[in-house]
């Protein structure tokens, strides 16, 4: 399937490719607004200790649910937290709910999958029924269950999240691999006596990378929207600790009364999110050189 | 001419109005939960008791004071010895299934509520030892030692009566089509989706009846469950978010009814049960003191739940007869907790506090963090799922834990399975020999203030102690339309269909 | 041919065995069993143990694995404990209802991907194709649950239009069941509308640049006739099997939406019964999923093998 959408240029060809497709991508607009909100989102994160204008678990009982004013220009929540602190600071927990749990699954379903699809016979076969009886169960019902016995945490929702989004990368690596391997530069390399590991990871690996670059924006958006319904279930980021999942999950229940609670975590989620979104169309529309 | 059309006119519009009145007389209650099984025996879940309600009528009922009224049984009397319970049977009820109920039927139930494989009932009864059948409308209930919360027992999923032949013949199918004596039979159940009574005809007190048919419909979700409410979708809701309250009143077509709970929510502490009751709260009651200190009642209550709930220290709410006056809940002393945790040495406590992971709980929790860390107490909050909180509280794999107890009409049953050395619900492994005394003392006097007198002792050990840290008592919070009239609620939480009318 | 397909279908016996391990494999390693998780508040010991003997709860797991695997090739699936009743008869009842849900949603994801993913194409790199490709991004890039309150916060409590939650049979009321499902489908839906959107603008740009499209246009016929007539009929197909794809992403999602809504369909049976370690209800239900997609995605892979020789590997 992923073959016929996406060419398989060898990479010894030159560099012109990459150049050619971050043009390509800089003209697809979406995509750069896309980018632009995803590193901002990131700087935020990262200066979360000096931008944060109150410490994000400081509770004020005489200030529960109070709406925006200048003191507090979110307003505070349930507990009389500043929703704005909580927000910049929860900014890390989705972000890293995102990155980390796809890391994870790179790092396990790239190697394995660049195995399988090189290797073929009863190792590819193994690794694939593996793959499909994972993929056959809904990605949510594995991640509750990975998550109800690791214990609610963020920690654990993230490896959750990272262990079930494995099968479709280690799918998608195996497909380009696959489809690689039998080129005639790679026979050429085996000919000559490149051990497999070298022919891997010269000649297979760069040749996989831009799928699973586009794949891997997309992932970090599912993750972050799977942390949000992990939350809702009372598996993800744990109290006090924000999370804008969590934070959703308890505004959901104030909406009436306290409606800035949920607006501003809403808002950010879906901007984050969506950001991740444009960013991998506009990778994959410009990765692929039949787009014109 | 004229006299034939107006009869027929007035026939037609009476009875379109009576169907009128028919259709409009199907009430829909949301509940806040999936009730498990319906079989009195076997069921679990508290609410399968309320829909349970309005299918089986027990031996005696309760009043809005928690005092025993009767129900299938008219009258009662002790023996001498107070080893034994006579009781008189209401004559000329029928179970659904038209079989009659009488003497054999009660000796039935109680054999199955303490003989039937896997049946919840069996430990509060066990002190029944047998019951004899003096004639059809009479039947002596012994016991092998003096029980005065028996009466109350009988009062609650213990004392329900179903009908002998259809459970025989069921088996532990019974549940999937309980067959009972109450005002209600059973139509059908469509699991998380509805359970359908309807009114049965022969009811013995037919005529406090005004409702043709009950939909129970489970939406754990409270605000989806208020949304049904306020769009029309739902009559009555059963459990309203006290968050929620404010909103409910600006609703003119909707009413809230409210009543105190026997219930109660509080921390259960690790004092004995395993390798972590080695803590410093666990260890010494002067930290448990300072835990207890250092929580202000009255503004958790305020935070958490709009002040809506009750705040309490004992495991009986401040105005129940039995709550000992003496002991009141104590305001908070940040000073005192501060030297108390400095004579125990341990002035900065690391307190594992178990949650399960509700949004109202995990508030709690956060509240208790927040106002104990003025004392010096970081407490460090460990949420867990409900099944396995309670698997790590069973193996004693907590420091403490955040807890509740639905409650029990007789204090008995809030105290005793709780704090009695050995008992299976003593998850923090609390034992003193005297308390245990006292409260088995307490179960074999009768007076009200004899019993009260033991409560007294057992509260002074309990409140120094501290094995659990009493918190507050959740209200029983309804929402229903303003069409809904003749609901009163009560304190055990139960929806009586009685007096109820839809317009 | 026959042998693709006969090689793809010996394949699935392995896969769902593999699926009914895991799974297995998975809810044992959760901590407390049905047993606790059941016994109520009173956690009557005598309870617990009964339960444990009657469920096999405390022999090794392989002896349970094996046990579940008799019953399940005699036709048993077991039975829930919390609620008393046989596998088989929840998964016949919840089945229907999940998969009218899921049917559904795809018709709202194909009536607003399609043609959102044709016009993006048709208009490809202008605001058009900007626009329609945001309008269907919005509904990856919400959780699901938030819509699904939004939704009924003003659908059912501020216009009165829609229940709130429940289901109501199609044998019961037509209308009625309609009027139940719509929200749960749209949230459902719109999610993936995305990616529907997505493959309908890839293939209709690829058709589109194809000879015999040329052919039509240097013939003279107007644009939409082109468009409609030639170029769609082509594009249809990689669409619709991408839909069936996406069968088990609509599960994941129908999980949260049946929780919000409260639809007595598998996400919510398979969500209870995880928390409730209600095992053989889960074993239950994913098995049936788990078939259900591979046999979807074995259709899916028939279609693709039948367009294109290349892929009968």
């Amino acid at each position: 399937m992923t073959a016929a959408i996406f060419d398989t240029t060898p990479a010894d060809a030159g560099e012109r490719p990459w150049r050619l497709a971050l043009r390509r991508l800089a003209r697809r607009r979406v995509a750069l607004v896309g980018l632009a909100v995803v590193v901002f989102f990131i700087a935020v994160a990262l200066a979360a200790p000096l931008l944060a204008p109150y410490d994000p678990l400081a509770t004020d009982w005489r200030l529960v649910r109070k709406p925006p004013s200048a003191m507090h220009l979110f307003g505070t929540d349930d507990l009389g937290r500043d929703v704005l602190a909580r927000v910049i600071w929860g900014a890390r927990a989705s972000l890293m709910a995102g990155l980390v749990s796809v890391s994870i699954a790179l790092a396990v379903a790239v190697p394995l999958g660049l195995v399988s699809g090189y290797l073929g016979g009863v190792v590819d076969g193994l690794v694939m029924r593996i793959v499909d009886a994972m993929l056959a169960i809904p990605f949510l019902i594995l991640a509750i269950a990975l998550a109800a016995f690791l214990g609610p945490s963020l920690i654990n929702a993230m490896i959750a999240i990272g262990v079930v989004q494995t099968p479709i990368f280690t799918r998608l690596t195996r497909g380009q691999a696959l489809a690689v391997t039998h080129e005639d530069y790679i026979e050429a390399a085996r000919a000559v006596g490149n051990p497999h590991h070298r022919i891997m990871m010269r000649h297979i690996l760069p040749n996989v990378l831009a799928p699973i670059l586009v794949q891997t924006t997309l992932a970090v958006a599912a993750a972050i929207l799977a942390e949000a319904a992990l939350s809702f279930l009372g598996l993800g980021q744990q109290p006090p600790a924000p999370s804008w999942g969590s934070m959703l999950n308890i505004a959901s229940h104030f909406l009436s009364q306290a409606p800035w609670m949920a607006v501003w975590p809403g808002l950010a989620i879906f901007s984050l999110v969506l950001s991740f979104n444009l960013l991998g169309d506009g990778l994959r529309d410009a990765l692929d050189p039949r787009r014109n | 001419m004229i006299h034939g059309r107006a009869l027929i006119a007035t026939c037609l519009l009476g009875f379109s109005l009576s169907v009128g009145q028919a259709a409009a007389q199907t009430l829909r209650i949301g509940l806040a939960e999936d009730p498990d099984t319906l079989d009195p025996t076997l069921s679990r879940s508290f609410v399968s008791g309320v829909v349970r309600t309005a299918l089986c009528d027990k031996l005696f009922d309760i009043g809005l004071e928690l005092e025993i009224v009767p129900q299938l049984a008219t009258a009662w009397e002790w023996t001498d010895d107070q080893k034994g319970l006579v009781i008189k049977l209401r004559s000329g009820v029928k179970f659904h299934d038209g079989e009659p109920f009488d003497a054999a039927a009660v000796k039935y139930n109680i054999d199955r509520h303490l003989t039937m494989p896997g049946s919840t009932r069996r430990n509060d009864i066990k002190g029944i030892t047998g019951v004899e059948v003096i004639d059809d409308h009479t039947a002596k209930l012994v016991l092998s030692s003096p029980l005065s919360p028996l009466l109350a027992l009988l009062a609650s999923p213990a004392g329900t009566m179903v009908s002998p032949k259809a459970a025989q013949a069921a088996g532990e199918n019974f549940g999937s089509r309980p067959i009972c004596a109450g005002p209600f039979k059973f139509v059908e159940r469509v699991a998380q989706d509805r359970i359908v009574v309807e009114r049965f005809a022969e009811y013995w007190d037919r005529d406090k009846i005004g409702l043709d048919r009950i939909i129970y419909l489970p939406i754990p979700d409270n605000t989806v469950r208020l949304a049904n409410l306020q769009s029309g979708g739902l009559d009555m809701i059963q459990q309203v978010a006290p968050t929620d309250l404010d909103n409910v009143r600006k609703d003119r077509r909707l009413q809230i009814a409210a009543i105190n709970g026997i219930g109660y929510s509080g921390i259960t502490i690790n004092v004995g049960n395993g390798e972590h009751s080695k803590s410093p709260l666990g260890r010494d009651a002067r930290v448990r003191q300072a835990l207890e200190l250092s929580i202000d009642r009255e503004a958790l209550n305020q935070v958490v739940f709009n002040g809506e709930y009750q705040p309490g220290n004992q495991w009986v709410s401040p105005g129940n007869p039995y709550y000992a006056k003496e002991l009141p809940i104590p305001a908070r002393d940040i000073g005192r907790a501060k030297a108390l945790l400095a004579a125990a040495g341990a002035t900065n406590p690391v307190v594992s506090l178990m949650a399960t992971n509700n949004p109202v709980v995990l508030q709690t929790a956060q509240v208790i963090q927040a106002m104990a860390k003025d004392a010096g107490f970081d407490i460090r909050i460990q949420a867990a799922e409900f099944a396995s909180a309670l698997q790590l509280a069973s193996k004693g794999d907590f420091e403490a834990f955040l807890l509740g107890w639905t409650g029990r009409v007789d204090p008995d049953g809030n105290i005793y399975n709780l704090v009695t050395c050995n008992s299976p619900f003593n998850a923090g492994h609390y034992c003193n020999p005297e308390v245990d005394r006292e409260l088995d003392a307490a179960r074999e006097v009768e007076p009200r203030a004899d019993r009260l007198a033991h409560y007294r002792v057992v509260a002074q050990h309990i409140l120094r102690d501290l094995p659990i840290i009493y918190l507050y008592h959740a209200k029983w919070l309804y929402a229903y339309t303003a069409r809904l009239s003749g609901f009163i609620p009560y304190p055990d939480g139960l929806i009586r269909p009685q007096g109820l009318r839809l317009e | 041919m026959t042998t693709f397909l006969l090689r793809r279908l010996a394949l699935v016996v392995p896969t769902l065995f593999f699926v009914s391990v895991l799974v297995f494999g998975l809810q044992q390693l959760l901590p407390g069993d049905a047993a606790v998780a059941l016994a109520g508040e009173e956690r009557d010991p005598a309870v617990i143990a009964f339960l444990r003997q009657k469920y096999h709860l405390e022999e090794p797991l392989p002896v349970r694995y094996l046990l579940w695997a008799k019953g399940v090739l005699s036709g048993d699936l077991g039975e829930s404990i919390r609620i008393k009743r046989s596998v088989r008869d929840l998964v016949l009842e919840k089945l229907p209802v999940t998969a009218e849900l899921a049917a559904l949603a795809i018709v709202i994801a194909l009536s607003i991907g399609l043609p959102m993913g044709i016009l993006a194409a048709v208009k490809n790199n202008t605001t058009v194709d900007y626009a329609a490709t945001m309008s269907a991004l919005w509904g990856r890039s919400i959780p699901n649950f938030w819509l699904g309150i939004i939704l009924i916060l003003l659908f059912s409590v501020q216009w009165r239009l829609l229940p709130a939650s429940g289901f109501v049979s199609p044998a019961e009321s037509l209308p009625r069941n309609l009027a139940t499902l719509i929200m749960p489908a749209f949230v459902l839906g719109n999610g993936i509308a995305a990616v529907l959107m997505r493959h309908s603008r890839s293939a209709m740009l690829e058709v589109l640049s194809a000879d015999y499209v040329r052919t039509a246009r240097a013939k003279g016929l107007s644009e939409t006739r082109v468009v409609l007539h030639h170029a769609l009929r082509n594009a249809l197909l990689p669409v619709i099997t991408l839909g069936a794809l996406e069968f088990g992403e609509l599960l994941s999602g129908a999980v949260v939406t049946e929780q919000v809504f409260t639809i007595p369909g598998f996400g919510k049976l398979i969500v209870d019964a995880v928390f409730n370690r209600d095992y053989a209800v889960v074993q239950g239900v994913v098995l049936c999923t788990a078939l259900a997609f591979i046999l979807l995605n074995l259709l899916a892979d028939l279609a693709y093998a039948l367009v294109n020789p290349r892929l009968r590997r």
